[in-house]
């Protein structure tokens, strides 16, 4: 293992622009050897854009990437790798049907022989101390199917060192982890920080943040908004440098006061956190936001609401009646329906025309003696076009040829040509363009103003704090505050979020 | 139809043509009469395969089931003298267990269709050996079942009533698939099995019909091949013919991914493959060449296929893009 030289690695006035959104401007960053940089920002802050631009996953629009005193317009893949830039991602790239060694080699396994066959003892023998060196309790024959997420993760970090590593960059590494797994790779940080490595932590942990950065960046909305020194590094400093920006108004009051819970969701559990619950009601009338950071459960939650995947204990009262739901189609029968988060996995059937899933929930209804009638879906599917104004000049053509903020606008169709009681919307307006953004808050409103209870999963703030009338914040699967109109502030949702307990206004 | 369909039929009628011009008997009543029977026998339960095809799955066990069902069809009427329509009940109810089973297994106990379906073409099989000892099924000498010869056998204005019969299932079937509620649900689930399930379809339940449609069309399509071929040979009756049904169904525009498909084009697609298994006997190719034929002519059809779906997709694109340049 050759020694890792030192890293100097500049990122100056990078802009990423795609078509209708700015995700970076002008950012710069820089990076040395034996650094530990905490990258900040909310969702959609331009991390992960940033982060691929290093990774040589996508080209910056302008800007300079300066590696080693060597000026770069773009990496490619290539380039990055040998720059010795590692990620240790989210969602862990290891493969859980081989062992250890083999997944620290793969691709670069070693062979002997005339047959290229692979040499396991050597791959063995080299990989031992790369996984003493991020001090992992198991071996380089052990199983990967064996090993915890931590471990996985260790395994992750002792790949990027046999690549000879010198930048690793972990996004919300610690998301999954338990607080003495959190420690201990906390700990190894400061040992790759020791060997000279730098590494680049992305979190929003902002404990974990304080406790292991030498520097945290900050990003708001594309652009840097600050930096923060070792001893400047705080809570509270982070915490006002990633939000402080005037939110534009988007609201509009509801015309009558919501008053009666048209669902009460009480002590429900979610996968993810089996042993967490939450309850919350949703009025009739009113737009429930429902904020929190990625990974809080909010849609593990909505799911199971409505009665995806098994139950895990919790109750459900539409209308004051408490109802049972064991599966969609007893809450689509209740009247509670689910705009998915993945429109285009869940929400609709792409290659099917919009009749076709305009009416695929309630498709019984369009039938006479037995056969379904395509006028009568014509005759809703037109309807519903000409109400959400869904452009299209053809409601049998399949939805694919739509944009996305039509499609969704036909995975609302689906609903409002049935009767609804409550909708709950995850993440309505992700990768809609702002015009489309605007027509679907106005039908969620004028939703909530026919008297159903609107509840709404969204990840960005300016939507939560704009549309909403009320605003419940979840972590790891608990409700953690709720917040009235008057309490709507950005540091408010965002200290709920990770946790932090307001004091009362 | 669909131009996939149109395709097909076109093809059918070049073959033909060709078939025709280098032996005319290819149009003799007798030929026509014989081929028209096997379309009925082998397009009744590709029918059925191609529903399961079309949820994303498949039924490998179609062959061993007209074994074992045909074994015990023969025995019943034959040797213990059940009344015909009585046996007939009963084969169609175990085609709904047998279906019942496949579809339980795939849902309930997440188990992959190919797995179960070919557990399912090794177990009939075994049982109807077992039962039979190895020995032919037949009936006895001299015996004669008039009613239920004229329904399978029989023929009107010479057409063979097992032609008859599957364009009746064909019909039906046509009307299920595409103009009820389940036919709709059905190639939704197979085209997005969680958009489907998150829409309130019953996910579990259109797959199990679907395995049950295949097992009751695979059942009485045993009652016709026993009827057809008087005897059951129990380890050679039915070979491969799960694979007859999944050439037909693909030949047809279904696609193994699921979603795609449609009657007609099954249909078609059994009449192409038997259109084929005459060529081979018309045009003098030596018989053991058979199977060859028919996997080549698969494949180019398919290969033809998905060049011509590349080039329409090809094509929208760029008309498309036209219209957005323009406006």
């Amino acid at each position: 293992m050759s020694a890792v030289h030192g890293l100097d690695l500049r990122l100056e006035g990078v802009t990423k622009v795609y078509p209708g959104v700015v995700a970076l401007n002008d950012v710069s960053l820089q990076i040395k050897a034996g650094e530990v940089v905490g990258l900040l920002g909310e969702n959609g802050a331009g991390k992960s854009t940033l982060m691929k631009i290093l990774g040589g996953l996508i080209a910056p629009t302008s800007g300079k990437i300066i590696l080693d005193g060597q000026q770069y317009d773009a990496f490619d893949v290539k380039q990055s790798q040998q720059a010795g830039i590692a990620f240790v991602h989210q969602e862990l790239n290891v493969f859980d049907n081989m062992d250890v060694s083999a997944n620290i080699f793969l691709g670069r396994e070693i062979v002997r022989g005339p047959l290229r066959l692979t040499d396991r003892k050597a791959m063995n023998e080299m990989a031992e101390p790369l996984i003493e060196r991020v001090g992992a309790p198991f071996k380089p024959d052990t199983p990967v199917s064996t090993l915890s997420l931590a471990e996985r993760q260790l395994l992750e970090i002792a790949k990027a060192l046999s690549m000879n590593a010198r930048l690793v960059i972990m996004d919300e590494p610690t998301s999954s982890l338990t607080l003495s797994e959190t420690n201990m790779l906390l700990k190894v940080i400061a040992d790759l920080k020791a060997q000279g490595i730098a590494v680049v932590y992305i979190s929003h942990r902002l404990s974990e943040v304080e406790e292991c950065v030498d520097r945290a960046v900050v990003l708001r909305d594309g652009q840097n908004v600050g930096v923060l020194e070792r001893e400047a590094v705080t809570h509270d400093a982070m915490i006002r440098m990633m939000i402080g920006r005037e939110l534009k108004s988007l609201y509009t009051p509801p015309a009558v006061p919501a008053t009666k819970p048209i669902l009460s969701v009480k002590n429900f559990a979610i996968k993810s956190k089996p042993d967490r619950t939450a309850s919350f009601d949703v009025m009739a009338g009113e737009i429930l936001g429902v904020a929190g950071l990625i990974g809080a459960g909010r849609t593990d939650l909505a799911e199971a609401i409505f009665g995806v995947g098994d139950k895990l204990g919790g109750e459900i009262q539409i209308d004051g009646i408490a109802t049972e739901i064991n599966s969609p189609t007893d809450a689509i029968d209740a009247g509670l329906y689910l705009v998915p988060e993945d429109r285009k996995r869940a929400g609709l059937i792409l290659e099917f025309p919009t009749l076709e899933n305009v009416t695929m929930a309630n498709l019984p209804a369009y039938t006479s003696r037995g056969l379904v009638s395509q006028k009568r879906q014509i005759v809703v599917a037109e309807a519903q076009r000409s109400a959400l104004a869904i452009k299209t000049h053809d409601v049998r053509r399949a939805a694919n040829e739509m944009s996305g903020g039509n499609q969704q606008k036909v995975v609302l169709a689906k609903w409002l040509s049935m009767d609804p009681k409550v909708i709950i919307f995850d993440e309505p307006t992700r990768g809609i363009d702002v015009g489309a953004k605007a027509e679907i808050y106005g039908l969620m409103r004028s939703l909530a103003d026919r008297g159903v209870g609107v509840m709404m999963i969204s990840s960005d703030m300016e939507e939560v704090i704009g549309v909403s009338d009320r605003i419940v914040v979840m972590k790891d699967g608990l409700i953690t505050g709720e917040l009235p109109r008057f309490r709507f502030s950005e540091s408010n949702v965002l200290n709920l979020a990770v946790g932090k307990v307001l004091e009362e206004a | 139809m669909q131009k996939k369909d149109i395709g097909l039929g076109i093809l059918i009628i070049v073959v033909g043509a060709i078939v025709y011009m280098r032996n005319p008997l290819f149009l003799s009543p007798i030929n026509l009469g014989n081929t028209a029977n096997l379309i009925g026998l082998f397009g009744l339960f590709a029918i059925g395969q191609g529903f399961v095809i079309m949820t994303g799955g498949i039924d490998l066990s179609v062959g061993s089931v007209i074994a074992l069902l045909g074994v015990l069809f023969v025995d019943m009427v034959g040797k213990f003298g059940v009344p015909w329509p009585l046996a007939v009940a009963i084969i169609i109810g175990l085609g709904v267990l047998i279906g019942l089973a496949h579809g339980i297994l795939i849902t309930r106990f997440r188990l992959q269709p190919f797995v179960v379906t070919l557990c399912g073409l090794l177990i009939y099989r075994g049982i109807a050996r077992g039962y039979t000892a190895e020995s032919t099924a037949g009936f006895p000498f001299g015996s004669s079942y008039p009613q239920l010869e004229w329904l399978t056998i029989g023929r009107s204005f010479g057409i063979p009533h097992s032609f008859l019969a599957m364009l009746i299932v064909a019909a039906v079937m046509w009307v299920i698939l595409h103009h009820t509620v389940f036919g709709r649900h059905l190639c939704a689930v197979g085209k997005n099995e969680e958009a489907a399930r998150f829409s309130g379809i019953n996910t579990r339940f259109v797959t199990v019909m679907a395995y049950v449609i295949c097992a009751v069309l695979a059942s009485i399509a045993a009652i016709y091949f026993a009827m057809f071929t008087k005897s059951v040979q129990p380890s050679s009756h039915g070979n491969f013919y799960e694979l007859y049904a999944i050439a037909a169904a693909v030949l047809g525009g279904c696609s193994l991914r699921g979603g795609e498909g449609s009657v007609i084009g099954i249909v078609l697609g059994a009449v192409l493959l038997q259109e084929l298994q005459n060529l081979v006997n018309l045009l003098g190719i030596p018989s053991s060449l058979n199977f060859a034929v028919m996997g080549a002519v698969i494949l180019l059809g398919v290969l033809a296929d998905q060049q011509f779906a590349a080039y329409r997709t090809r094509k929208n694109t760029e008309r498309a893009l036209g219209l957005l340049q323009k406006s």
